[in-house]
């Protein structure tokens, strides 16, 4: 067993479990160990939206006196978690990062969350996202933007932004997300942390307030493979209150992440996503990353997927027309936010409707509202949704072709490193263009997983590589990412996170 | 009662020489599956509002839905006993519009690809011929809550002070089957409606698949009515060939005999405007109960738009042909073919059966006859007294019988104690009107009455002799051969005996005396 650093919230989740397993540590003392670290440094990164200092210590001795009574607990029983603010928890706020859910209690669990619970993870808060995981930077919560920790004044990716700088500012070991089109991979890429969304139907979606149903999956965010895959281990499997939830055992991702193992495995670089557009340094380390996988025995080779570039179009018709629909619930009638229309007596059910959904949603929420309900209307729906939904069985197919000739695919997660909060806000077609190479896994329903790549050499900010595996073979992305980390390590002398910037209160709070 | 001017109307007859009218019927059916559609809760009619609702239900944040598979199967049998085809493969879709009473503000229904389509139903008709109507299709979906609106005239929501919302009924399964446009009816169209609507009833009550409570609306019809020019005999070539009018829908109309006479009057009322030289507006028209007219309610275009798309929370449904197959073996005999048997077996003429039919009471028979008494007395015990003080009440007959207690085996039991001599048919009436009101059984009401034949053949005979003797000329008849004139003189002897005696054998010792 790895000696745990003195500062707890250094350790990996995986030494944080042994030291629990062997009592050399408390759920107690890991859990207050974070929440100081968030009291410390949550002002300047804005990472999460509620702390629940109380339940997560109330959760963390009840933990504590499992263990003491002798009873058989979880691989992560005791290490405390982030939670994704789109996930219901019963009794804690949950938001989505909108103003039309402010207030809103959940009386009811995600499967996730029991999960979790179950499992014996105190829940350390909820963390920040763009409203609705409409984005790709946070910048579109209500509640302002969480921080890169690299440079405050850059985006930690979205729209799970909250849960990818908690991880890299240290104020949770893990961190729960959900991918959409790429908002847990880019979000890890741009903050050198590690995520995975797994298999649509991988992980239970009952208790994700939904973005776009049929592209939404929730997955794991760590710090390390083999971190993430302990949490993928605990979020996934078969839940019967999801119709699309596959009814099958997780696949073995911690005895992946474990093995470590790439050799003879066939690795296709994707010859669509890495070109144009994407920034010398990122596509440095890719290359970089490539030719290590080759030296650890893997054949490289680089296959065509001609229909993704005609994925982003297509996902920004499926998207907001499901979007459009999900939506439509927020209605003020039965929870969240109700505003009354100003000068009316008197207003209708439908005015108050209109009048609490122009204050409740955000103008990247209304855009896609707009967006999605033309598309669906008749007379268009053909032209665009029908179309899309062709493009989207073409993905599939180009998918199913390369995986004829590979085991997995890689490219880099996003085409450049963290920009400046305000760079792309008035610019959505440059937002959106951050998910290029992330949107065609959910579009066809693969897994697909981000880990550090290192820094860019341009603006020495995190880069990231993607592995996209076939779908319920999520076990793969953990061979390569954890052979592949383990060789990255190795050369930078340590993880990528020591050498991310001591944040200015946390080495005034810590005395460092 | 309605603010809007009562329209003009034509003449139905009159109407009838110059258009010809064709129906489309959507029927909605709540099915009575244990729980809801997409979630576990419970179904029944009547509880405290809102205390059958969940996450699912509700439509809070997160949830999904889950298909009730005992609903599927209870859609699947319907279709089959509509002679539908079963689709192999189907999907749910989201009907989107905002409503309060929609928890999600999209309905979860199904849209061009319904679980069963293509099929028919026969319907008889009172004269004893046959309609034959085709179904479009019958299709899954989930009901709404239910929106009371407090304050205003009319309990509807214009001039409401305020609404309130029942989410119990959000959720609960519905089947709606749609016919094709129903033509070449003529002037039997509302006869054709309501035949229709109640075969259908008879159709899912048999299937056991839904309460088809009208009154209680878990089943609902809307009616829709178009008119054309009449060219010739409604099932004409010509007549057919005629393209169809606009046409109006009838929502919520809930009786059998609303469905006739809302579909009679909007024939009058768009006879009415057609021949005037108007043109109907397509619209949804309220149907008013008390006044027996209906009202203009919201213009419906045909760019009304729903947005339907594929539901991307369930799965497709694509039941196995050995699952359709193993579901048409649970079908009962359909009820059109079951009369027809049940008729033979009977001996009724077509007209005692349509009587029996139309008196609601073919069930009732058949478990009568199943408790031991003959078609013949089942058929005549029910459709007197009983049957005669249901329509009084207003009441269909079972639920009549139902509510005081008379059973099939009441009336196998009367009629026992008639076969084996006890009673007479008068003192068989007093019986059963002691059963109607509640005195027990009738042998319990018999005994409590003191009714019994006389079976002293003394006393009979006696007062054979003094009648006979009372009326030398009868009896002279009688002796001449008028055999017919023994009537007078029974009469007299059963007031002599005071009803207590049996009429054929007063009849056997008069004759027996006289020849
Ligand atoms: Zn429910």
């Amino acid at each position: 067993m790895t000696d745990l650093p003195t500062d707890l919230t250094r350790a990996t989740a995986a030494d944080l479990a042994g030291a629990l397993a062997s009592k050399t540590i408390s759920s107690v003392e890991v859990t207050q160990a974070y929440l100081d670290r968030i009291a410390a440094v949550d002002g300047q990164v804005h990472s999460y939206l509620h702390v629940d200092t109380d339940g997560a210590l109330a959760q963390a001795r009840a933990v504590d006196e499992r263990r003491a009574a002798g009873e058989s607990l979880g691989a992560l029983a005791g290490v405390p978690i982030a939670v994704k603010d789109v996930m219901t928890t019963k009794g804690l706020p949950t938001t989505c990062g909108s103003k039309i859910l402010e207030g809103w209690i959940p009386p009811y669990d995600a499967t996730v969350v029991t999960k979790l619970r179950e499992a014996g993870l105190p829940i350390l808060g909820k963390t920040n996202m763009d409203e609705f995981a409409m984005g790709s930077s946070t910048e579109h919560s209500a509640y302002g933007p969480s921080r890169n920790p690299w440079d405050l004044d850059r985006i930690p990716g979205g729209s799970g932004g909250g849960s990818s700088s908690v991880l890299a500012s240290f104020q949770a070991p893990l961190a729960t997300g959900t991918d959409t089109g790429g908002s847990i991979r880019q979000p890890a890429a741009v903050t050198a942390t590690v995520g995975t969304k797994p298999t649509y139907g991988g992980v239970s979606r009952y208790g994700l307030v939904a973005l776009a149903s049929s592209l939404d999956q929730a997955g794991p965010c760590g710090r390390t493979v083999l971190d993430t895959a302990l949490l993928h281990a605990v979020m996934g499997g078969h839940d019967p209150m999801d119709s699309t939830s596959i009814d099958a055992p997780v696949p073995p991702v911690v005895e992946a992440a474990r093995a470590a193992d790439v050799r003879g495995m066939r690795i296709g670089v994707v010859k669509e996503l890495g070109g144009e557009g994407y920034q010398p340094g990122v596509r440095a380390r890719f290359d970089e990353s490539v030719a290590l996988l080759e030296e650890l025995g893997a054949e490289v080779v680089e296959v065509s997927c001609p229909n993704f570039d005609y994925a982003l179009a297509a996902y920004y018709l499926i998207l907001p027309s499901e979007a459009s629909s999900n939506l439509a619930k927020f209605d003020a009638m039965r929870y969240g936010l109700r505003v009354l229309p100003e000068g009316v007596d008197d207003p209708s059910a439908e005015q108050v409707m209109a009048a609490t959904r122009d204050a409740g949603f955000g103008p990247e929420v209304k855009r896609r509202i707009i967006l999605g309900t033309y598309a669906l209307s008749s007379g268009y729906y053909d032209a665009y949704y029908g179309s899309a939904q062709k493009v989207r069985a073409l993905i599939a197919q180009d998918f199913a072709a390369a995986y004829g000739r590979v085991d997995v695919l890689v490219s880099p997660t996003a085409p450049t490193t963290a920009f400046k909060l305000g760079d792309k806000l008035e610019d959505p077609m440059a937002m959106y263009l951050n998910d290029i190479a992330t949107i065609p896994a959910n579009l066809a329903g693969v897994p697909g997983m981000s880990i550090p790549s290192g820094l860019a050499d341009e603006d020495g900010l995190p880069a990231g590589i993607q592995i996209l595996a076939p779908a319920t073979k999520d076990e793969r992305l953990y061979s390569v990412g954890a052979a592949l980390e383990a060789a990255l390590v190795d050369r930078w002398g340590g993880p990528i996170l020591d050498r991310a910037p001591e944040l200015g209160g946390a080495a005034a709070a810590k005395g460092a | 009662m309605s603010t809007a001017t009562a329209d003009a109307v034509m003449d139905y007859d009159e109407a009838m020489g110059k258009f010809d009218p064709v129906m489309g019927l959507e029927v909605h059916v709540e099915l009575h599956t244990a729980t809801k559609m997409f979630c576990g809760c419970p179904t029944e009619f009547g509880a405290e509002p809102n205390s059958q609702v969940c996450p699912v239900c509700l439509g809070l944040p997160g949830a999904l839905p889950v298909v009730n598979e005992k609903a599927v199967e209870s859609a699947i049998r319907i279709g089959l006993a509509l002679n539908c085809e079963i689709a192999q493969w189907c999907r749910f879709a989201r009907k989107n519009y905002f409503y309060p009473d929609m928890p999600k503000n999209f309905q979860t229904s199904q849209y061009d690809e319904p679980i069963a389509y293509e099929g028919y139903l026969d319907v008889e008709l009172e004269d004893g011929s046959t309609y034959r109507v085709e179904i479009e299709r019958a299709h899954m979906e989930e009901d709404t809550g239910k929106s009371l609106h407090i304050g205003g005239a009319t309990g509807r929501i214009h001039g409401a002070d305020h609404s309130l919302v029942d989410y119990n009924r959000a959720g609960i399964p519905l089947i709606e089957i749609v016919t094709k446009p129903m033509v070449g009816a003529g002037e039997r169209a509302p006869e054709v409606a309501k035949a229709y609507v109640s075969a259908l009833r008879d159709l899912l009550r048999a299937l056991d698949v839904s309460d088809v409570k009208m009154e209680q609306g878990s089943m609902r019809c809307d009616a829709n009515v178009s008119l054309r020019p009449r060219v010739g005999e409604p099932t004409s070539a010509e007549q057919l060939a005629v393209p169809l009018g606009t046409r109006t829908e009838t929502k919520n109309v809930n009786s059998l005999r609303s469905v006739e006479r809302a579909v009679r009057y909007e024939i009058s009322r768009h006879a009415a405007i057609l021949d005037g030289g108007g043109s109907i507006l397509q619209e949804t028209r309220h149907w008013h109960e008390d006044t027996g007219i209906t009202t203009s309610g919201r213009v419906k275009s045909d760019a009304e738009d729903y947005r339907y798309f594929p539901e991307p929370d369930l799965v497709p449904v694509a039941p196995t042909r050995e699952t359709v197959e193993a579901l048409r073996a649970t079908l009962p005999e359909p009820p059109g073919l079951r009369r027809k048997r049940l008729q033979s077996d009977w001996g009724y003429s077509d007209l005692e059966m349509r009587d029996v039919v139309n008196a609601g009471a073919v069930e009732l028979i058949e478990e009568t006859v199943a408790a031991g008494a003959s078609a013949a007395a089942a058929k005549k015990w029910w459709l007197g007294e009983p049957s005669r003080r249901a329509n009084a009440e207003g009441q269909d007959i079972v639920t009549y019988a139902a509510g005081l207690g008379l059973t099939p085996a009441h009336i196998a039991e009367l009629d026992g104690l008639v076969v084996s001599g006890r009673l007479n048919d008068s003192m068989a009436r007093q019986v059963l009107d002691g059963v109607l009101a509640g005195e027990g059984t009738p042998t319990a009401v018999a005994d409590a009455r003191g009714l019994e034949l006389v079976q002293d053949d003394g006393a009979l005979e006696a007062a054979v002799d003094k009648v006979i003797a009372a009326n030398p000329d009868v009896a002279a008849k009688i002796r001449d051969g008028k055999v017919a004139a023994a009537g007078a003189l029974i009469g007299q002897v059963m007031k002599e005996m005071k009803g207590q005696a049996d009429a054929g054998k007063a009849r056997e010792l008069i004759l027996a005396k006289l020849q």
